[in-house]
């Protein structure tokens, strides 16, 4: 039996997270089966059907699913999972909200946050911030699973040519209702698949003095993150929030700035492949992980980096 | 109206974990442990609805062994009515946790449950959304406002991209994020006065619900250590570093 994996977007185009699940549920399954759910959202079908390794496409087109309440979400994936062994989906504010719902409908504890597939039964998830990795092995006969898309690598856009098969919208609760949603426009790359992330925390003092971040962020073509201080001190809104209860990220370069480097913090960006930190107490834990640590105080070193930044004749994009 | 408020018991987020030598687990003996952070603001929110006179009565509810009083006192303190304390042994699951909370619910019939977003030791993000299937009630997970009306809830969530409203029918499963309010700290008084209020005792095998769990842990290990850096003396050599050494700009 295949794997069926619920697919994120916002009925005009895929979020790239997708991709990711799309190959962790490959390592479950080969036969990876991708409902795509919304409302005037059949593009996201055949732009999932283009995707490598996608084996067939089930679209549910229907009003009902327009704004992806989980109420509505969970009845409709419940009754398309009698075919398949496995339900995944990305582990962000998407996946969370509705997979729960299947699972303890369908009676099934789920995995949630894997980052490895040791088998199709076996994975490994990080507990207790990532402080710790368990090797779970799941003995339900139907598995509901939630990825964690930055472990890993997103399966190409091209090179698949999956049916797309339509299925009916089945009946919802109607006890929740959709009022409005503020997407945090940026000109900046996203947050989650970004190359190079710099995050500023409480140091930073106040929210004007982000803008000392955002200019190398212009510079280096970089996603800002914050950490949760920074973020419960109004700084900068919410969406920006790196660590164990934001967004985990895995850039490149995550240089962290006025950030002390507290557990749920680490959590969220210290797999990233090169570490900077910039801080001016000299015992922060910040640089315990940090490949480069720079004990300065930001509102000399930020601007000085700025100018060093415009020194260089190429920056990689 | 009801407030059903449930509370977990864990490691605190303050303390260093250690895994175990032998991959069972992590240490959590002699460890300090206080109440999962989400969970204070599901508490001081219930307080607050409370104060607001909207809400006539707060029950604190937690799962686990006998300390798992502790936690349910430390809500007490801060203004829940009364505690019930399920008392079980081990780990028990998220999907294990939801069905011993749905018997609460049955019992007590509240017109909102509220719970942290997350636990800090298993990180599964489950439990409030599980419990709402179950009841086959609406939910708000990541919750960051909450306004009561008559017969609703309107809800200001985080999600990845900013903020999402919305409005979910009575009763509800409410699940909050840090942000929702800042938990008040218990005076001395009302800790003493906390003392005085009742915990229900209900042992959890008794309430006739499947809680053996289905996913079995086969070994807890350390993740891979990061190697330790070095410190650069100024901004010019950190960004040739950069550029010559690591080459990422």
């Amino acid at each position: 039996m295949a794997v069926l994996l619920i697919a994120e977007h916002n009925n005009k185009n895929l979020k790239p997270f997708t991709l990711n699940a799309i190959t962790a549920a490959s390592k479950i399954d080969p036969d990876v089966h991708v409902l795509v759910v919304g409302s005037g959202c059949e593009n996201v079908a055949k732009e999932v059907a283009e995707v490598s390794l996608v084996k067939n496409v089930l679209l549910c087109d229907s009003p009902n699913y327009q704004n992806y309440l989980p109420e509505n979400l969970a009845p409709l994936v419940i009754k398309q999972s009698e075919k398949y062994n496995h339900i995944v989906a990305s582990a962000n504010t998407f996946g969370k909200n509705f997979m729960p719902r299947v699972a303890a409908a369908l009676d099934t504890s789920q995995v949630s946050d894997i980052i490895k597939v040791i088998s199709p039964d076996t994975f490994v998830r990080p507990i207790y911030a990532g402080n710790a990795f368990a090797t779970v092995k799941s003995n339900d006969k139907k598995k509901c699973v939630t990825i964690r898309p930055t472990s890993f690598e997103p399966a190409p856009k091209t090179g698949g040519s999956a049916q797309v098969e339509k299925v009916n919208a089945v009946d919802v609760p109607n006890f929740s209702k959709f009022i409005k949603r503020e997407v945090t426009k940026s000109e900046r790359p996203e947050l989650g698949t970004a190359r190079v992330v710099i995050s500023g925390g409480r140091g930073l003092e106040s929210g004007e003095n982000f803008k000392l971040i955002t200019d190398i962020a212009d510079k280096l073509n970089a996603a800002v993150g914050a950490s949760r201080a920074a973020v419960d001190a109004g700084y900068i809104s919410n969406d920006h929030q790196v660590g164990q209860t934001g967004k985990v990220v895995v850039p490149d370069l995550y240089i962290a700035v006025g950030i002390s480097g507290a557990i749920q913090h680490l959590a969220g960006m210290k797999e990233s492949k090169i570490i900077v930190a910039i801080n001016k107490d000299g015992e922060a834990p910040i640089f315990s992980i940090a490949d480069y640590g720079l004990e300065a105080d930001l509102f000399k070193a930020l601007p000085e980096l700025l100018s060093e930044l415009n020194k260089l004749n190429t920056i990689q994009k | 109206m009801k407030i059903l408020v449930a509370v977990k018991r864990v490691i605190d987020y303050n303390v260093q974990i250690r895994v175990k030598e032998d991959g069972s687990g992590v240490h959590s003996d002699n460890v300090k442990m206080s109440t999962n952070p989400p969970d204070d603001n599901a508490v001081e929110e219930s307080v607050k609805l409370k104060e607001s006179g909207k809400v006539k009565e707060v029950i604190a509810v937690s799962i686990g062994e006998d300390k798992a009083q502790e936690t349910i006192r430390k809500a007490l303190a801060v203004g829940a009515d009364r505690g019930i304390h399920v008392k079980s042994e081990g780990y028990i699951e998220p999907l294990g946790i939801a069905k011993i909370l749905k018997k609460v619910v049955e019992k007590e019939k509240p017109d909102m449950v509220f719970l942290g977003k997350q636990a800090i030791d298993d990180d599964c993000n489950q439990t409030g959304q599980m419990l709402a299937a179950m009841l086959n009630w609406p939910q708000s997970t990541f919750s960051s406002k909450i306004t009561l009306k008559d017969k609703s809830l309107e809800v200001v969530r985080e999600i990845d991209e900013g903020l999402e409203t919305i409005e979910v029918n009575l009763p509800a499963v409410v699940t909050c994020d840090l942000r929702l309010n800042e938990p008040r700290y218990a005076s001395l008084p009302n800790i003493m006065k906390a003392k005085k209020k009742p915990i229900e005792q209900i042992v959890a095998k008794d309430l006739g619900v499947d809680i053996t769990n289905r996913v079995h842990q086969i070994k807890v290990e350390e993740p891979p250590k990061r190697k330790a850096g070095i410190k650069v003396s100024n901004v010019a050599e950190l960004v040739s570093k950069l550029k010559n050494e690591a080459k990422v700009i």
